[in-house]
């Protein structure tokens, strides 16, 4: 109150003051009741707009699987979510560097596919897609301030690093194999298309129920591996009812907990892309990395052999297979990939100091008939690395690693 | 009560209310206009323009001689190098430096003079003994608040053009113009690349409005300019901080300043709007909570100074 008036103070004044006390705390309701409705509208308007699944007529299983397969979706344009959680520690920049390095040697454009797409290993991310018939076709990741995009324009394919102002360039030599390249599994239906290849009599293939995905309306199709031992729980396409595009590619793992694979569109349309989308010509300035002359040219393999966590047992065999010296062991999801590096096997904790120490405190130990050996785990694929050497890869249980070991011995 | 709320009190409240429209809307466009002069013509105002007018000459000048001997910023290196964000296209078009130079006030130099001004408001007339004054004519509290609010708004368009105008130019000086690659890899006109300029210093001015209107709140609980003016600049660092704490990521997209970098977006191709329109709607947000929160404050206050 102001300093004039406190000499005087009857019960009159403070019933005032009172009154105007509460009129004063009156006008703080305003900014409680904007923040409460701003609330309010952010926790129910979802909750409202989310109307409930969709009524659909009822189709099978492998009525859905002939949809898909039948679909030829040429034109679209939309905007994909992908989140993988594979378990594995956040190395960040780390892990990319680590992983190109794996998969690639020699000159690093930091505009080349193979070392940017492994960046989709971990971690969410947000990609565009856009397609017009086979001959051109546009992936974007999109970062902060920057954007990485891929671009497939009937002969020439474009990578270009907006963050570094860098381009890669590769020419495909004929069409087909250009389809082949540009064949990125950043969408949903590529992983849909993945996991269907490996569905078999030791798979259950079930509709169950229907789902809205990017505003529309989808049939939800769950692919599950019927033997134990598998670390893949199961996998869920959304398939958009009307053109039979899957939508959302959803991938549990059987130890419970957040999706390990994730991608979904969450905008998504079929009118035909600006043609603008796809022209591309290297900006002023920009350092431009040619491709396909020094022998390791970009292959459709590469660019989905990098981002792509071996979907499924049967995928990580395939994979298996092509290498030198590998074997597979057992069947369907189950599948078991192992070679011998012919080595000493890992180090332990007292033979290689505190580097064998900290390897050890990143895996389990075990021992069985087969000998001792060291177990790495990954929310879906699991390692067995023994002590005399011998590896064995599957999205497999740790017990499944051990028995195929055993045998084997 | 104090004699000059009873004052206002009695004016808003008077009989003659609805008679003298005409002429209180006159008054307050006057009001407004003598807001305005004071505060562009204050010399604190006119030097925080000056810093952030010589930030994107200071970045244009050091691009330039970074790549004088014809290499690229920030060495190329495999991870694209360092820097805000666009540093790498200024070489090759001087309008990229708007961006790059926008991209780079934001974050603090911005804020802190939107934090300065906004904090200035109303404390500041309180500090310097003219708050009373200014009540005791004829305006009524609201309408000195909106005055105020408006003069803080203002301010934050004034002051994001001084950093666009000034790095436009030292960009045109610099560097060559011409037409520009979108991040997206598609080629736009510079006359649509100006365009978009246009629109991100927009969009930059407007992520400023919640913080402006937060300082204008904090301005009316305190009778000190200066205080006024750290505590908003020291929320300003605090939520930059905090926004950068991974275990926090829950709350980090109601913090003011999260989406504020999704200016960037307009230079995609197609412009990707989703963070852009949550960044708006959450500046719109916290204008109406902070603003309604200062008017209950500020309506109710006793003046005493």
């Amino acid at each position: 109150m102001a300093p004039y008036e406190s000499d005087e103070s009857t019960t009159a004044e403070e019933a005032d003051d009172l009154r105007a006390g509460r009129r004063k705390a009156a006008r703080y309701v305003v900014p409680v009741a904007v923040v409460g409705v701003a609330a309010a509208t952010i926790g129910l308007v979802p909750a409202l707009a989310d109307s409930g699944d969709p009524d659909l007529p009822k189709i099978s299983a492998q009525q859905l699987i002939d949809k898909i397969a039948k679909s030829d979706v040429q034109q679209l344009s939309g905007t994909v979510k992908i989140s993988t959680d594979l378990g594995l520690p956040d190395l960040g920049g780390l892990e990319s560097s680590l992983m190109s390095g794996a998969t690639r040697s020699g000159d690093d454009s930091s505009a080349d596919p193979s070392s940017k797409l492994t960046e989709l290993a971990t971690g969410t991310h947000t990609l565009r897609v856009a397609s017009d018939g086979p001959d051109r076709q546009k992936v974007s990741l999109l970062q902060d301030a920057a954007e990485y995009s891929l671009i497939h324009n009937g002969k020439d394919i474009w990578g270009y690093d907006s963050r570094s102002n860098e381009v890669y360039h590769s020419t495909a030599a004929d069409s087909a194999d250009a389809h082949k390249k540009q064949d990125v599994p950043a969408t949903p239906k590529d992983f849909a298309e993945e996991a269907l290849k490996s569905v078999d009599d030791t798979t259950s293939v079930s509709v169950q129920g229907t789902a809205q995905v990017a505003g529309r309306d989808a049939y939800r199709l769950v692919v599950k591996p019927k033997q134990s031992g598998s670390t893949v729980g199961q996998i869920t396409v959304a398939v958009d009812a009307k053109t039979g595009m899957p939508l959302k590619f959803t991938l549990t793992p059987s130890s419970g907990g957040a999706a390990v694979v994730d991608a979904g569109f969450t905008k998504v349309s079929f009118a035909k892309p600006s043609a603008s989308t796809f022209d591309f010509t290297p900006p002023k300035g920009a350092k431009v990395t040619e491709d396909g002359k020094d022998g390791h040219g970009l292959k459709g393999d590469d660019l989905k052999g990098d981002d792509k966590a071996p979907r499924s047992g049967e995928d990580f065999a395939k994979g298996a297979k092509g290498s030198d010296g590998m074997k597979v062991l057992g069947s369907g999801w189950n599948s078991i990939a192992t070679f011998d590096t012919g080595g000493q096997g890992m180090p332990s904790g007292s033979e290689a100091g505190q580097f064998g120490g900290f390897l050890d405190s990143l895996g389990d130990k075990v021992s069985g008939k087969f000998g001792s050996g060291t177990v790495f785990k990954t929310r879906l694929i699991n390692a067995l690395i023994t002590d005399d050497g011998k590896v064995y890869v599957g999205a497999v249980s740790k017990d499944a690693l051990v028995k195929a070991a055993d045998a084997a011995k | 009560m104090s004699q000059a709320e009873a004052a206002t009190d009695a004016v808003t409240t008077g009989p003659a209310a609805g008679a003298v429209r005409a002429p209180r809307l006159l008054w307050t466009f006057g009001l407004l206009r003598s807001e305005l002069l004071t505060t562009f013509r204050r010399w604190r105002t006119l030097a925080l323009l000056g810093v952030l007018a010589a930030v994107p000459i200071l970045v244009g000048i050091a691009v330039k001689i970074e790549t004088s001997d014809g290499s690229s910023v920030g060495g190329g290196g495999p991870d694209g190098g360092g820097g805000p964000a666009f540093i790498s296209q200024i070489t090759n078009n001087g309008l990229f430096l708007v961006f790059t130079a926008l991209a780079a006030t934001l974050p603090f130099f911005l804020p802190m003079a939107i934090g300065v001004v906004a904090g200035d408001a109303v404390a500041g007339e309180a500090n310097a003994g003219t708050l009373r004054y200014l009540l005791v004519a004829p305006a009524g509290r609201t309408r000195l608040l909106l005055t105020k609010y408006a003069i803080v708004l203002a301010f934050c368009l004034v002051a994001t053009l001084t950093v666009a105008v000034s790095a436009l130019t030292v960009g045109a000086v610099l560097f060559p113009l011409g037409d520009l690659t979108t991040i997206s890899g598609t080629q736009i006109s510079f006359a649509d690349g100006l365009g978009r300029a246009l629109l991100i210093a927009l969009v930059v001015a407007a992520s400023l409005v919640g913080i402006a209107a937060l300082g204008l709140f904090v301005s009316t609980l305190t009778g000190s300019g200066i205080a006024a003016m750290a505590t908003t600049v020291g929320l300003l660092i605090t939520v930059q901080i905090l926004d950068q704490i991974p275990q926090l990521h829950a709350i980090q997209p109601y913090f003011f300043s999260h989406y504020w970098l999704s200016f960037a977006d307009l230079m995609r191709e197609p412009v990707y709007w989703d963070d852009l329109v949550k960044n708006l709607g959450l500046q719109g947000l916290y204008a109406v909570v902070f603003g309604s929160a200062a008017w209950a404050r500020f309506t109710a206050k006793d003046i005493t100074a």
